[in-house]
This record gives structure tokens, C-alpha cells and sequence, in this order.
């Protein structure tokens, strides 16, 4: 750096050429030693300062994928074929047919190291850049959902951490005028230093508007379309995103990062929508975590393989920025479009008319390299694909924890347990009030959920419905959902739980599920532990996807979540994405009428490990998580779809943390109604209540078509439970021959927390 | 009676949309002839008599509550009490 102050001149190619022996700070920009000379052997000689820069933020983790690429192939490979699938992994986001004229794009995505960082701006521009991926699909995008996971409620971090992020999403999801209409939030202290913010978006467009990221068509025009560059989370990709956070972070190593622009984002999704519609772009790619680098080796590498670029062009918001500042610059709110010559003229006019600033940067070639000029000088030239496809791959060491048989015979069934039916019933309001089952309405409240008039269903429901369609009534069903204890016992049961659990989020709304994306948040993979976690996460997806006949779409993979060595549980989450014919008879949750009957579908076992009431209580993480049985999912989904299209369910609920007394809790609270139950003849009440057995569901039967629906679960091989009715004169749960818990109890218990832990 | 001003700023390399956006609404006032603008904000504290250490205490309302260090810049400047 010193040396460049020193000497004007850019590093160009013909420099590079003449000082093959000059030093270069290859590996404080995180490239390994066999890696540099890699890219020696590629250009056959050094790489100037923008060409090292440029590769060392695509071979970075974050955009290579190259310790996880080996087993992400797993997906490409298991994946179930399905004549839906219309985009899928590798590119930005997986597009499925909903119709024969409608398609539907959606994919998750990490923002976590900015997010600890800076929570605010972290995790707004997570969510301004997963809107930009949905956006280079083609589509419109109609909704945000978010997945926070949080250090301990009462640590003081927590509480600038938590609010910061909430702003975030809320304040770019709101700005920019897209509901939130779902998502979840949890506690745990292995997140204390490393929080996980996950945003997924979901967008619509006909299906013959999807767009293509290939720059092809040599003499084609590179315009790009947005904000100015600056001086944004410059290495952040490199070294932000693949840093593990040290225990004493100084304030003068703290990162720049990125500030986004939600209404120019606005601008973004009009203009960009416009111009596909008009036809008058060839290919398109959004700017996200490597800028300009990355934007322009994968237009390039995807399309005819060869584009030069005069970066000297590129409208700067900053003064002095070098070649490899600009290249790197992560600047939000762009997109780079291919243009035909003969639109040029008309897209830099309609792009001014929206406000937008548009260049043309160079144009599309069939030299097979990427040539970037600046002023006139050579500072890269390479060939696309070495960038964006030829990374390296590593199939890092994998290692059995050494404590896993220890951790499997540590059984929360083991643990001391209430019995006596006060006892019982506190654990009731305890488990209410806990930090993950107590209502999350003071973040939910911060998001606006019905901006477009088209949701149907938002938090607190199992899962986010909205309508596609005012004319046939068709909608989309999406969930979000992750249980880091559950792939702590177990990696590949966690990950199945997680899919099993978002895919009968969906069922329960009378959705049927036909694709999924996935976020995968773990530790180091240089830690051969982590490797083997993440490796037992892959499988279980693609082996649980693969057998429920739903392809996974696409999505990310985090690393590197750990503060020192001391590594987050492994966390996927998982988003699945059902249609519904008619959202008019979704299944809302609830407790339906007075004389309806409750009833549950599924058999509790008594399964605790992993539970929330042995994390609540007593601290407690081990043994064998709940079984999965994803056959027994499937059947149960195709029975959801079939009684909300025979309107023969009122309501209904997913049994998942806290087992079924958590699930009462939540119907009661959201519903006005009040239960009457009986447990089953001879069942333990603990276990029945708190059991966290999976392939549960509460529904509730409108009166008449008890029959009907007891023959529709027999016909399918479902045991089905009824437990009791609903009454409006009954004031909150009375649990025959135990105990009644009054609405008013339940509530104070069960709302208000979160605020009242934050000091608000 | 101390009175400090804390001025703070966002850094020089974050994006303000709000000062592009008054950026982008003077041509309309007809002023063409600027190339930038930044926004920042003012606070006014007014100490008790009896403090001591204002300039520590106001350093330290700065930089927890005030600013967000990560993105922004301040400067805290104690006034001359016959200034007030």
C-alpha cells in the first residue's frame, strides 16, 4: 500500500508482466500459498493488484463454496426430477412453475458476520440483497421472511444486537414496500457472538419473463444500473465474511460496512421490471457480496466467455478509489444488464425516467477473457471462468466428534419431570414465558405483513400464504424453519427435522409443498468436526428431499460461524414452498367454533432429548433427538390439502417446540376460544403435553365432519387422537381431571416478554 | 451550568440516502452547482453545576448512545460557559 502511494501508476498487465518477482499480500487476502501460484500458472504470470484482488474474493469461501461444494453435489444428484423445476442451484435463485403461466422464485440467504457487526445495516442490506437475487430472476418480488437466531435472551449483547437487527429487516423490508409474512426467532448462547440472520425472498413473474445471466451476444453492451460505487465493505467478502470474530475486537480493526437504500431499491425492482417486460435485456445479474468482480466473471463466464470492461466509467461516490476498490466495492442497490446496442439508447431513457443512474462499462466479446481497462491501461485480463467456476475445491478432513456417544446416552427422558398436576401446570405458563415460546410479537409488530393486500396468512401462523392470483384465487404457502439443538445431537436428523418441520408448516396451511431452499450456518470447515456436522446436514436434506419428492432450489451455506474456537451448533434452516389452489380455503390456525372437536393426528412417544422443556429447565442439551418419519409427513400432507379443499378443518397447528401444550397456548391466545381437553385413557399427562414427537398436527373438525375426516385419516393409515372441543364460555384450557389454566393467565405468561427482557 | 455540543456524522465512505436524496432535490430549487451533501446531527447537553468531569461523560454519551462508532464519526466540544 505504501509503495502505491509512493507510485501513481496502476498495477497494470504489463507491469505485472515486467515484475514477475514483485511481493504480494496474497495471503492477507486470504489466498493460500498453492492457490496463488494457481493463479500464476493460469496467467502465466503474476496477477496485478486488481486481478489478485478479484480472485481472492471469488475463491474466498463465501463465493467459491469450495469446502462445500463436494457435498453439495448431493443435491444436484438426489434431487427428485419435477417437471416444475424451471431454474435451479447455480443460479441466483430457484424458479418453480406454479401453473401453466405463473412461476415462483425464492431462495434464503446468510447476512450474519455484518449483522454482529453492525446489526442494523447488517441485516438490512441481508434483505435488500436476497430482494436483488429474486429481482435478476425476473420476477417481482412479493415477500420477505427472516430467521434470527440470537445469543441468550438476558446477556447485555443481546440487547443491542436483537433490536438493531429487527430495525433492520423491518426498516429495508418496509421501506421498500414488501410484507413479511413470516419467519422465527431463537435464543441460544452459542449464537452469542455470532448471531444468524437468515432472509429469504419470494417473487412471481410469468413464466416466460425468466431471465438469464449469460452475457452473450458478442458487441452486446454492459450497462450498470443503481446506486454509485463506493467506498462500501471494500474486503468484505474476503475478510469480513470468512474472519472468525475475536473475543477482544478493537474499534480500529472494525470493518466498513455497507449502508443500503431501500427506495433505490424500489427504483431497482420498477425499472428492472420494466425493461424485462419490454424485452429489451439479454441478460441480467445482481451486485451482492463481491460487486462488480463477481457480477461481471459470472455474466461473462455464463455467457459467450469473452467482455471488456472500462472501469474508468463506473459513476464513484467516493474520491481516490483505486481499480481493485471499485472491482471489490460492495455497494448495494445495483444490477448489471446485457444490453443489445440498439436498446442502449432506450434503457439509459427509461432508467433515467425511474431516477436511476445507468452506464454503459464495456461491452460482450468473444475473446475468451475478461478485459478490464482503466483509463486506457490493462488492469485484468483473465479468463472468466477461472473466476467464477474454477475455483478451487477442497474435500476438507471430516471427524466424528469425540463426544457424540457421550452426548447420545446423556437422555433428557432421564431428567426429573413434574408430576404432580400444579407442578404440571406451571411448567404450562414456565414453558409459555420462555425465551423461545413466548410470543414474538414486539418484532412481528415492527414488520409490516399485509403491504399489496395479498397475504393471507402471516406470523403468528404456521407458515406465510400469500395470493399469487385475484382472478383463479392461487397462492403460495412458505415456511422457515431450523432446530440447532436438534442437529447439535444429531446433524442429519436435525437437518430432517428442520425439513419436516417446514414441510408440514406448510401442509398445515392446505399448501402442497413442491420445492425448497436451504441455509446452511456452521462452524469452521477447516474444523474436521465442523466438516462432519456439515457433510451429516447435506445428506440428511438431500436424502429427506429426495424421498418427499421436492427438489432443494438453491440457497447458501455460511461458515465460519464461531467465536474463537468455539463454534455455533450446526443450523440449517430450511425454507419450503407450497401452492395452494385457493387461499380462500387455507387453514387458518385456531381453534375454529364452539363444538368443534380437537383431535391430534400422529402418536406422542415419549421423546424429550433435545426438547425445549429440557433446554427451558434445565439447561439440559443430549441423547437422540425425535425420530423422523417423513413417509408418515408426506401422507400427512396429502390429508392437509385434501380436507381444506373439502373445507372439512376449521383449524389447525403444528405440534413442534414444547410439544402440545405450547401448541394449546398458541391456538387459546390467538383464537378468543377456549379448550375443553381429555387426555387419551392411561397417558402419562407430562409426557403428553411437553413431548416433542414430530408428525403431529392439532386440527380442529367443524361439527358434522368428525366422520368424514376420522375415515380420511383411517384411509391413509394416521392415528388420530380426539381430545376434546372448543368453547367460547370456556375460559382459556381446563384439562379435565387436572387442571384449568384462565385466558388471562395464559396471556400474561405467554405475551409481552421479549420487550419486557429488552427494557422496553 | 456546562453546556457541550456532540456533532456527529456518518463516515466519509458510507452511503447517506439522505443527504443524496437533497442531492438530487436541488435542481428543482434551480441550484446545479452542488456536488455534494452530507447529513449529520447536532446535540445540545446541558451538565448540572456540580459535574466534574463533563468532557469524560460526554465522550462516553457520544460514543455509546449518541453515534454508532461502526458507521459514524463525532466530535464533542465543550462550550465556553460566557458562550452560553
Amino acid at each position: 500500500m505504501t509503495k502505491q502511494m509512493l507510485n501513481p501508476v496502476v498495477d497494470t498487465v504489463g507491469v505485472a508482466a515486467a515484475t514477475p518477482d514483485e511481493k504480494q499480500p496474497h495471503a492477507e487476502l486470504g489466498l493460500a500459498e498453492d492457490e496463488y501460484s494457481r493463479i500464476r500458472e493460469i496467467l502465466e504470470r503474476r496477477p496485478t493488484q486488481s486481478e489478485l484482488a478479484m480472485y481472492s474474493i471469488m475463491w474466498s469461501e463465501h463465493c467459491s463454496y469450495k469446502s462445500s461444494r463436494v457435498h453439495l453435489r448431493q443435491f444436484g444428484q438426489k434431487n427428485p426430477k419435477t417437471p416444475r423445476l424451471l431454474a435451479g442451484i447455480g443460479e441466483n435463485a430457484g424458479v418453480v412453475a406454479i401453473d401453466e403461466n405463473l412461476a415462483v422464485t425464492f431462495k434464503v440467504e446468510s447476512h450474519n458476520h455484518p449483522s454482529y457487526v453492525e446489526p442494523k445495516q447488517g441485516a438490512a442490506t441481508g434483505v435488500g440483497g436476497i430482494i436483488r437475487d429474486i429481482i435478476a430472476m425476473g420476477a417481482r418480488p412479493i415477500a420477505v421472511m427472516d430467521s434470527l437466531r440470537f445469543g441468550d435472551i438476558d446477556h447485555p449483547d443481546t440487547a443491542r444486537v436483537l433490536p438493531g437487527v429487527v430495525d433492520g429487516v423491518g426498516h429495508y423490508g418496509n421501506c421498500v414496500g414488501l410484507p413479511n409474512i413470516g419467519g422465527e426467532t431463537y435464543f441460544d448462547p452459542c449464537y452469542q457472538g455470532n448471531p444468524l440472520v437468515n432472509a429469504l425472498s419470494v417473487g412471481v413473474m410469468p413464466r416466460e419473463r425468466l431471465q438469464s445471466m449469460q452475457a452473450s451476444g458478442v458487441g452486446n453492451v454492459v450497462i450498470l444500473l443503481g446506486a454509485k460505487t463506493g467506498r462500501d465493505g471494500i474486503g468484505g467478502v474476503s475478510v469480513l465474511a470468512s474472519a472468525t470474530f475475536s473475543e477482544d475486537d478493537d474499534s480500529d480493526s472494525r470493518p466498513s460496512v455497507q449502508v443500503g437504500d431501500p427506495f433505490e431499491e424500489k427504483l431497482l425492482i420498477e425499472c428492472c421490471l420494466e425493461l424485462f417486460d419490454t424485452g429489451l435485456v439479454v441478460g441480467v445479474q445482481d451486485l451482492g457480496g463481491a460487486g462488480l468482480t463477481c457480477a461481471l466473471s459470472e455474466t461473462a463466464a455464463a455467457g459467450d466467455g469473452g467482455m471488456h470492461v472500462d472501469l474508468e466509467l463506473v459513476p464513484l461516490r467516493a474520491k481516490g478509489m483505486e481499480p481493485h476498490d471499485i472491482l471489490a466495492s460492495e455497494s448495494q442497490e445495483r444490477m448489471l444488464l446485457i444490453v443489445d446496442p440498439a436498446n442502449v439508447e432506450n434503457v439509459l431513457a427509461r432508467a433515467h425516467r425511474w431516477g436511476l443512474l445507468a452506464t454503459a462499462i464495456g461491452t460482450v466479446t468473444d475473446t475468451g477473457r475478461l478485459v478490464i481497462d482503466y483509463h486506457g491501461q490493462t488492469v485484468v485480463d483473465v479468463p472468466p471462468a477461472s473466476l467464477a467456476d474454477e475455483g478451487p475445491v477442497y474435500n476438507r478432513p471430516i471427524a466424528e466428534p469425540n463426544d457424540l456417544a457421550l452426548v447420545a446416552v446423556d437422555r433428557a427422558e432421564t431428567l426429573p419431570r413434574p408430576t404432580a398436576d400444579e407442578d404440571i401446570r406451571r411448567t404450562v405458563l414456565d414453558m409459555a414465558a420462555s425465551p423461545n415460546l413466548c410470543d414474538k410479537s414486539w418484532i412481528t409488530e415492527q414488520y409490516d405483513s399485509s403491504v399489496f393486500g395479498n397475504t393471507v396468512l402471516a406470523t403468528p401462523h404456521d407458515a406465510g400464504v400469500i395470493r399469487l392470483d385475484e382472478s383463479t384465487g392461487v397462492g403460495i404457502a412458505i415456511s422457515l424453519d431450523g432446530n440447532g439443538r436438534y442437529a447439535r445431537l444429531d446433524p442429519y436428523a436435525g437437518a430432517q427435522l428442520a425439513l419436516a418441520e417446514a414441510y408440514r408448516n406448510v401442509a398445515v396451511t392446505g399448501a402442497t409443498p413442491i420445492a425448497v431452499t436451504d441455509c446452511l450456518n456452521f462452524g469452521s470447515p477447516e474444523d474436521p468436526h465442523v466438516m462432519w456436522q456439515f457433510e451429516r446436514a447435506v445428506t440428511g436434506i438431500a436424502d429427506g428431499c429426495q424421498q418427499l419428492g421436492i427438489p432443494v432450489t438453491g440457497g447458501n451455506v455460511s461458515f465460519y460461524n464461531q467465536t474463537g474456537r468455539e463454534a455455533i451448533h450446526p443450523t440449517p434452516v430450511i425454507g419450503v414452498l407450497g401452492v395452494i389452489d385457493d387461499v380462500a380455503r387455507r387453514i387458518p390456525l385456531g381453534l375454529g367454533q364452539t363444538g368443534d372437536t380437537i383431535a391430534v393426528i400422529g402418536t406422542t412417544g415419549e421423546e424429550l432429548s433435545g426438547s425445549e422443556w429440557a433446554w427451558a429447565t434445565h439447561r439440559h442439551l443430549g441423547g437422540v433427538p425425535p425420530k423422523v418419519d417423513l413417509d408418515h409427513e408426506m401422507k400427512l400432507a396429502d390429508l392437509l390439502s385434501r380436507l381444506a379443499a373439502n373445507e372439512q378443518i376449521a383449524a389447525a397447528h403444528d405440534l413442534s417446540e414444547g410439544g402440545l401444550a405450547q401448541t394449546l397456548v398458541e391456538a387459546i391466545s390467538n383464537s378468543g376460544m377456549g379448550a375443553q381437553i381429555l387426555l387419551p385413557e392411561g397417558a402419562d399427562p407430562f409426557t403428553y403435553l411437553f413431548s416433542e414427537s414430530t408428525g403431529r398436527v392439532l386440527i380442529v373438525i367443524p361439527r358434522g365432519q368428525e366422520l368424514a375426516v376420522r375415515s380420511a385419516c383411517e384411509q391413509r393409515g394416521l392415528p388420530i387422537t380426539p381430545l376434546g372441543v372448543a368453547d367460547a364460555k370456556t375460559d382459556g384450557l381446563h384439562l379435565r381431571d387436572h387442571f384449568d389454566i384462565g385466558r388471562a393467565e395464559i396471556e400474561a405468561a405467554w405475551k409481552g416478554r421479549i420487550g419486557a427482557k429488552l427494557g422496553e | 451550568m456546562a453546556r457541550v455540543v456532540v456533532d456527529v456524522m456518518l463516515k466519509s465512505e458510507i452511503l447517506d440516502p439522505q443527504g443524496e436524496a437533497v442531492l438530487g432535490a436541488l435542481p428543482r430549487l434551480g441550484v446545479n452547482d452542488v456536488t455534494s451533501v452530507r447529513i449529520g446531527k447536532r446535540v445540545e447537553i446541558e451538565f448540572d453545576d456540580a459535574v466534574q468531569n463533563v468532557e469524560e461523560q460526554s465522550q462516553i454519551i457520544a460514543d455509546k448512545l449518541l453515534a454508532n462508532p461502526v458507521i459514524e464519526n463525532f466530535t464533542v466540544s465543550v462550550l465556553d460557559e460566557d458562550a452560553v
